[in-house]
Order: C-alpha cells, then structure tokens, then sequence
C-alpha cells in the first residue's frame, strides 16, 4: 500500500494536511476520557470543585495517587486498593495460561487433525463467546458450590478459565487454519506424535498469536468485575470491586481526585499492556485471526 | 488373546494418536456442554418456574413469558438493543475502516497514534464511567466547555433526555470499540498483496474506487470477525449501561442485560428474569447463525 | 461431568440443596468467626461499622469483613444469592425489611431468641421494628439504626437572600419555588434516579393522603386507595415538582444533589437523614448552617427506613456463639450511639440518651416516639421497607417513568399502580 497520496502537488498537500488534522483530532477524541481522568487525579479537591474538567491543576499532588494505593478505605479495610491490585494478579495469570494453553492445543486438534465433525466442535464452542455472564451467575455459583471451590480463588480462576477457551480457541483455530497442513503431515509421515507435532512445529510459530490470546484474555479477566464479586472470598476480591467500592459509595464526601487515582491504578496495568505490547497485537491480528 | 506382537502394538499407538485429538479436546466440549448449554438449559428449566428469590421448581408453564410480553419496560430494553447494537456495530465498522485507510497512508507516527485509538478497548467502564458521565452530562462536561468557550446556545443534554440516552451509550462504546475495530482492518490492510492494488491503479481506477471495489472486498474476513466481536460485545453490554446512564432517565436505556439483571437479582423475580434471558439468547442466535452459515458457506465455495 | 450426573437434582429444591452445602461449608469455619457481608464502604460508614468490629473483638471473636458497595445494595444482594446457592452463606448479612421474611421462608436464617431474651428485645424495640426482625415468631435479624425519610433539608441563606420562609405546604413551596428561581437558584435539589424520584413520591403520597391511606396504598396495596382521588392528586404534585429541578438532574448522585444545597446552588432537597452526613462533612452545624423540617403536610409522620443484620444459620457452635455475640453488640447502646451519630440516623431502641445528638436527630427521636404513639409510623416503600421486592420494582419502574415522560397522564399511571400491585396477589 505504498502507492498512495505521495507527489508534492499544492492539492495533494492539501489532502495530506486534511488526513494528518482527521487522524489527529480523532486522536484527541480518544484521548478526551483518559486525559480528563488523569488531570482530576493530580488536583486538590477544592480546583476540582471549581474549575473545569480541562483545566490544568494550579497546585499538582500525588497526594490522591497515594492515598488510593495505600489508604483509602474499602470497605472497613482503609489500606488502599494494593492489596487488591495483587489480588488480581494472582487471579489473571493462572488463568490466562491455562486459557492460552488450552485455546492453543484445542486450535490446533481441530485444524491439523480434523476428523468429521470438527467444524460443529467449533461452531458449539464458538456459541459460549455470546452467552450474557449474567445468565450463569447462579448456575455457576451452585455448581462451585458443589465441587467445593465456591469463595475461592480456585473457583473465580476456574470460572475465567471456562468462559475464556472459547475466545482461545477461536483465536488459536483461526492462526493455525492458514499455517501449511503440509509441514504437520511431513512430520506425520516422519512418526512424529500429536504433543510432539505441536512442540516443536506449531508452537515455535504461534508467537503472534499467544500475543493476541494473552492480550485479550489478560484485559478481559483483569476488567471483570460480575464474576469477581460474586464467586470470591472476603480476602481474594480483584481489584475491580475494591474500586467499585471506593467510587460508588453512597454517604460521604466524594473525593473524586482519590477515585480516579484508584481508577488509573487498576487501568495501569491493561494500558501498560496495550501500550507495550499494542505493535504485536496488531501483528497477530495480521498473522491470524483475522483471516478466519 | 494373544500377546501383543510389535505390530499390534505400533497400531495400538496408532489408535491413541488417533483418539489423541479427541481426548485433547474433549475437556473444552465437556465444559461447553455443561458451562454454556448446561446453564442455558437450566436456565429455560427456571423460566418456566414461579421462581422468585433463589430458583425453585413450581411449574408455570409459559407465564413468565406472558408477563413478559406485557412488561413494558422489557419492549424498551428490547428495542434498545436493537438501536443500540446497529448503531454500535456500524459506526464501530464504518470508524474503524476509515481510521485504518487514513492511518494506512505512510504516517508518521502511526505506532502513537494506533496506541492512542486501541487503549480505550483496555479500560473497563467501571474505569472510565465515571468519566464519561461527567463529559455527558450538560451541567458539567461537554456542553459546559463548549458554552465556556463563548457558544451559548450549544446544547448537548442526550444523558438527560429519555428519547437520545441511549444513544449516549452508542458514543461510549463506539469510544471504546472502534479503536479495536481500527487495528483489525489495519491488520487487514497489510495483509493484501500490493500487486493487486497496482493492478487496478494502473487500469486507471481512482484510489477512492479502488478501496471500494478492491479493498473492501478482499477485507471481508475481517468485517465478519469484527461484526462476531462487536456484536458480542453489544449484547454483553452492562457495565456500560450501569455506569452511565443507570438504565436512565427512567427505563428508557435499559437493555436487555441490565433489565435480565434487575429482575433476577434485585427484583426477586428469577423465572421473569430467566424468562427475558432465554428471549435474549434465542435473539442471539437468529441474528447469528444466519450469518454465521452465510459467511461461513461462501467462504468455502469462494 | 459433575453437572451432568447429578441432574436428576436438579427437580429437587434448590434450597435443600443450598442447606446442605451450609451444613458443610460451615463445618470449616474456623472457631469464633463472623463473616459479614454489608454495603457501607464510605469512609464515616466504614469507621462507623469499625467500632462494632472493635467491640466484637474485644470480645475474642474474628471478624471477616465482606464490604460490597453499589447500587443501595443491590450489589451486595447478588453476592449474598450467589454465596446461599454455593451453599456458603456469610454468618450475618445486611438484609432489610421485608426481604428478612423471604430469606426466613427459604429456612436459610438462624434463631436469635436467646439473645433477644436476654437483652430484652421484646420491651427494648417498637413494635413496627421488632415485627419486621421476626420471621415466624423467631428472632432472626438485628436492627442497627431507624432513618427519618420525611424530611426536607435547605439551606438557610438561600432561603433569606430570595425572601421565602421553610415551607410548611405544597402551596407555599410552589411560591417558594418562583421566588427562588427568580432570586437565580434552583428551587429544589433532586438526582433523577429510581431510588430518589419513589423517595420524593411517597413523601407526597404521605402528604396529601395521610399515613392511613399510605399504608393502604403501599402496604396493603389496595386496589381503590391506588387509583383514588388522592392518588392521582399526589401523581400530580409529584409530576409539578419538576418545575422546581433543574435540567441536569436525571442520574445524578443523590449527594451530589445535597452539595448543592450546601454550595448554595439549590435551596432544598427531600432525602432521607443520611443527607446529615454531607452536611457534616461540610463543617455545617444542624439548626444554623442547615435547616431540617418534616416534608410539608407529614409533620404528624414518620416515614421510617430501619438497617438490619439478618444472621444465617451457622453448624459451627464457636461460630455461633460468635455470631450471637455480634447480635447482641448491635443493640448495645455504645454501638447504637457512636454509629448512629455517623450515619445521621437515631438509635434502634429510643430509651437511649440522646444529648450528644444534633438538633435534627432528637427532633426525629421525638417524632419517631410521637408517630409511634398516634399510630402514623409508616415503612418506607422507596428503601424496600414496604413491600415485597418485585412489587417495589414494578412501582418504581412506573413512578420514574411516569416522572420523566411528558405524555403519561396521572391516572394512566394510577392504573398502572393498579396492575403492578396484582403481582403480589
């Protein structure tokens, strides 16, 4: 796509000035919430009353920032949200290797091994990515009831990594569809097994899309909220629900500067992600899943 | 029986490697049958219930249905839905292609600027709600802003309208979609072979044709699997709704999500409750499986 | 495969199961632990909550906390559903009003009776109270605290610099109203949420029709009081307040709607006692800097919005005798004082000492023994007091709608109140 808008005329530089202030100004459409978040985070209350969203702080503090990581109360408990910010950690990681793994072996038996029926496996699989997380709250927490896991951290990373395979799966189904059948067939006929086939010739070459599978499940379990409220303990809630509990509070002064502080610290780390890693998400998308 | 000779053994093996596939997968389709059509079912076993607080099994046959059907608020949410995620699903596709087409033109500073439209896909709403409802809101965000700078009689106050709230709620999630849509079609875009493009150029095609008759098309994977993400998203949308506009003013930007859960968990009415999900589902997949065996059916003879 | 085999349970009731995954959860719990699922996370709530967990531990007893914010609770309400269908409720959960006799129904509450002996309860609590923390004759729940929903707050130098006195009819609002919106200010503070338009609504009801025809109306649901004469009368009122809001209202914070009483901005507002909070953070003293006065006409009334604890059954004897321990603290008066000075409210239990208490809580404790003794101590429909919760939703669905569209007529409403209330028969 290189020959596109290029010559040096008067008329051309005009559209290349158009094209730069649409791509610039839709930028700032983008960036609106985010900057509106961060400058309330660094104001003292009273500016905050005062002034408009936009206005720069007169007098910055970290002060909210710090009183949003180490003692803002939630709930009873007036230590900030850190603990929590670990909390969803230790929930996140398990569960998006466990889904990434899963999603990559299912990917890659349902197209480099296809036995009749193979394309219905994946279509029913497929289903589970529309079903409303509401309509499971119940059933699920009796089911976690049952295998003993309900209240735990066990059960909430059970539960992400149920409703997460589909996603996985999908995602590793389509990469592994435009990968050649004839590198695993060659291997075949050279006895290598199943485990093997994927060790050492799929695998090495998934790089882009474990990106992708790792991006998407790691935001969508770090932003959930539902599940994590619902089937964890007292002492394992992520992250969310301790910010939804120091923004939605319904007594007392609202210190808005502290609830976007809390806010932007349980957004770090999907930006960082996003942000770090955003070139290889884009590349996976190349790579695979879009070509499904 | 006979020993095992090393032949029978070598297809013994055979035979697991051949079942390995299966095997493998089999854990993934136990789950889906119990986790999603399992649940699905139980919950269609609740909607025909008297269920209020927590499920119990007294049959009613199609009640809820019925009471459903009479619910005024759930002709509301359905319709919502239906603005809500057309609208959603268009202006997402038609944003995100224009996005990708202008950022495709040798810019600069694409990597910036790609990261900017793709961070909002990372915040949740119970991140940024209170933002938005902020910036929506005519006494404090947008239309305050632009009054200060001296247009007066600017007016921007769909939060508070019952007629265009919901339509607050497309602005939000375009905002947060789009940008995602945006890479997808990027992804598209580098994906297609130059020589085509040179091709119809040198046929004399203006660029805009060129886009249009020859991109676009080449792009369709990509428009169906964002059409299956942002639809997804569209009906799974309830932080959204919560956090912005509470269902608000009144009902009238409820969605069927939000309404699912009103009655189920707060109202003390799971059979209606269940009832409104079942509906939802069955909605789900008349809009789904038609397209989902058209695209997938001429993608195979194309 | 779990689900599957154990489908044919699936005819069973729900809440056999549920009990038996109690039975068994329970049987871990450590000795002498409480867990407690509430919704008070602000700060002075938190603190408030604090004191009891102090008391309780003075005691030798854990205590687990369990806060869930959003929603007036109805976060914490998904949580609680979910935790009694695994089979592993909390040992005491912040449940109120009539939804203490649903959770009663499900056989999922344990017995308080020794407790309730012991303090005395009977003698101690108004009959309206105790009524509502007794599921078949039983003890069950505890009550923390009764709010006064019937009040308007104002701010007095908004009201001086217009020339308009506290109003004490709907008529003399409404003139009020005129002046103050001529004077530049908003007449009347309001955040256009369900919650909020039903807690103005029923305060008008209880205006115009007496706490008599409220109780038909709301409690009993009486199919002639919800289409009467009143009923479109107070429909109407209702609707004419608006003229008294300002534009930016649908959603907004119910304190949001307090700060700009306190700001100046706005002149009154209808809430609840806990609007006090606000008032007090803001360094403003009850009677000079703030004014409180009964929602005009409902002087002689109360409308009451009692918090309780309901406490779930326990298998754990060490964690039930942490759990009695914790119901009997509740209604300690050094509980009651400290907390209910936080959350503006008044003592469950009115023989306690009121003199550390502002002038807008003893004149609530006044009207509160008053309202009780002429028989005009009403339950709040908008805080779930009143009756059951499907009920209550339908009719917020309608008040909102009604409030907010400019085409529904007062008795097309009327009727719709009419038909909401067959749910309940």
């Amino acid at each position: 796509m290189d020959n596109v808008i290029r010559s040096r005329t008067p008329v051309a530089r005009f559209w290349r000035l158009l094209l730069h202030a649409t791509l610039l100004l839709a930028a700032l459409w983008y960036l609106l919430p985010l900057v509106v978040m961060l400058l309330t985070s660094v104001k003292p209350l009273e500016e905050i009353a005062a002034g408009s969203l936009l206005a720069l702080p007169d007098n910055p503090t970290l002060d909210p920032w710090l009183k949003a990581w180490g003692s803002a109360c939630t709930g009873m408990r007036c230590e900030g949200v850190s603990g929590y910010f670990w909390n969803s950690f230790a929930i996140v990681i398990p569960a998006v290797i466990i889904a990434t793994l899963i999603g990559a072996l299912n990917g890659y038996a349902l197209t480099k091994w296809r036995f009749k029926g193979a394309e219905l496996v994946f279509a029913m699989m497929l289903f589970g990515c529309f079903i409303p997380f509401q309509v499971i709250l119940l059933p699920m927490a009796q089911t976690l009831g049952w295998l003993g896991l309900s209240s735990s951290r066990a059960g909430l990373i059970f539960v992400h990594v149920v409703f997460g395979i589909a996603f996985t799966t999908l995602f590793f189904r389509n990469f592994y569809v435009s990968i050649p059948d004839e590198l695993v067939s060659a291997a075949k006929l050279d006895g290598a097994g199943f485990f093997r086939i994927f060790w050492r010739i799929l695998l090495p070459v998934s790089k882009p899309i474990i990106v992708v599978s790792v991006i998407w499940q790691f935001t969508q379990i770090w932003n959930d909220f539902l599940f994590g409220v619902a089937f964890s303990g007292h002492d394992t809630q992520p992250v969310t629900v301790a910010l939804n509990n120091l923004v939605n509070t319904s007594t007392g002064v609202k210190e808005y500067n502290v609830d976007m502080a809390a806010a932007m610290i349980a957004a770090l780390p999907t930006l960082l992600v996003y942000v770090l890693a955003g070139k290889y998400f884009v590349r996976g998308l190349t790579a695979g899943s879009v070509k499904g | 029986m006979k020993s095992a000779s090393p032949s029978s053994t070598a297809s013994m093996s055979g035979r697991l490697q051949a079942w390995l596939p299966k095997l493998v997968l089999a854990p993934s389709v136990v789950i889906s049958l119990c986790f999603v059509y399992g649940f699905m079912l139980w919950t269609f076993i609740l909607s025909l219930t008297s269920s209020r607080m927590l499920p119990s099994y007294d049959f009613v046959g199609f009640t809820q249905y019925a009471r459903l059907m009479n619910n005024e608020r759930w002709w509301v949410a359905a319709t919502n839905l239906g603005v809500f995620g057309g609208l959603f699903v268009g202006c997402c596709l038609v944003l995100g292609a224009g996005l990708a087409i202008l950022l495709d033109q040798r810019i600069r500073r694409e990597g910036v600027l790609r990261t900017l439209y793709l961070y909002p896909m990372a915040l949740s709403f119970i991140v940024t709600g209170v933002v938005w409802k902020w910036l929506l809101n005519p006494g404090l965000g947008i239309q305050a802003m632009v009054r200060g700078w001296g247009f007066e009689s600017f007016t921007f106050d769909w939060l508070v309208d019952p007629d265009m709230a919901v339509y607050t709620l497309v602005i939000a999630a375009v905002w947060q979609a789009s940008g995602f849509v945006m890479a997808l079609f990027l992804a598209g875009l580098r994906g297609i072979d130059d020589s085509i493009l040179k091709a119809a150029q040198l046929d004399g095609a203006s660029l805009p044709r060129v886009y249009w008759r020859v991109v676009m098309p080449c792009l369709r994977p990509v428009v169906f699997s964002a059409v299956m993400i942002l639809s997804h998203i569209a009906i799974k949308s309830f932080d959204l709704v919560v956090a912005l506009t509470g269902g608000g003013p009144g009902y009238s930007s409820d969605l069927p999500a939000t309404f699912m859960y009103a009655h189920a968990f707060t109202r003390a009415q799971i059979g209606m409750g269940s009832a409104s999900a079942v509906l939802m589902l069955c909605g789900v997949l008349a809009i789904l499986v038609p397209y989902l065996y058209s695209e997938l059916r001429s993608r195979r003879h194309g | 495969m779990r689900a599957l085999t154990t489908l044919p349970l699936f005819r069973k009731s729900m809440l056999g199961l549920a009990m038996a995954g109690a039975l068994g959860a329970a049987g871990q719990t450590q000795a002498g632990e409480v867990e407690v699922l509430h919704w008070w996370t602000s700060g002075g709530e938190a603190k408030a909550v604090g004191t009891l967990r102090d008391l309780l531990e003075a005691e030798g007893h854990e205590w687990k906390d369990f806060a869930v914010a959003g929603g007036a609770g109805d976060s914490a309400m998904t949580v609680l559903k979910s935790r009694a269908m695994s089979g592993n409720p909390p040992a005491a959960a912040q449940i109120k009003g009539p939804e203490i006799q649903e959770w009663g129904e499900l056989g999922l509450l344990g017995n308080l009776d020794s407790v309730a002996e012991e303090g005395n309860w009977e003698e101690l609590l108004p009959g309206v109270v105790s009524d509502m923390m007794r599921h078949d004759g039983h003890y069950v729940a505890v009550p923390v605290n009764v709010h006064r929903v019937n009040w308007l707050w104002a701010n007095p130098e908004v009201l001086e610099d217009a020339g308009v006195e506290m109003p004490t009819t709907w008529d003399e609002l409404f003139a009020a109203g005129e002046a103050l919106r001529e004077a530049g200010y908003v007449p009347l503070a309001h955040g256009g949420q369900p919650w909020q338009d039903a807690t103005t609504f029923e305060s008008v009801v209880l205006s115009l029709g007496g706490s008599d025809f409220y109780r038909q109306a709301f409690v009993e649901l009486d199919e002639q009081a919800l289409q009467s004469d009143t009923m479109i009368e107070a429909l109407t009122t209702f609707k004419r307040l608006r003229e008294l809001m300002d534009e930016g209202m649908p959603g907004r914070d119910w304190n949001l709607a307090t700060s700009m009483v306190i700001e100046g901005e706005a002149a009154m507002q209808i809430m609840g006692d806990w609007a006090k909070g606000e008032f007090t953070t803001a360094d403003m003293q009850a009677g000079e800097d703030y004014l409180c006065a009964a929602v005009p006409g409902t002087d002689e009334a109360f409308t009451f919005n009692t918090d309780s604890f309901a406490m779930f059954q326990l298998d754990d004897d060490e964690a039930r005798e942490a759990q009695k321990t914790l119901a009997r603290l509740i209604l300690e008066p050094e509980f009651q004082q400290t907390f209910n000075q936080i959350k503006g409210s008044i003592p469950a239990r009115p023989d306690l000492d009121m003199s550390e208490f502002d002038r807008c809580a003893k004149r609530s404790m006044q009207d509160f023994q008053a309202a009780r003794d002429a028989d005009t101590l009403v339950p709040s429909m908008a805080h779930r007091m009143a009756m059951r919760s499907d009920v209550q939703g339908a009719f917020f669905d309608i008040i909102t709608n009604y409030f907010n569209s400019s085409d529904m007529t007062a008795e097309a409403a009327a009727q719709r109140l009419v038909k909401a209330a067959e749910l309940a028969m």
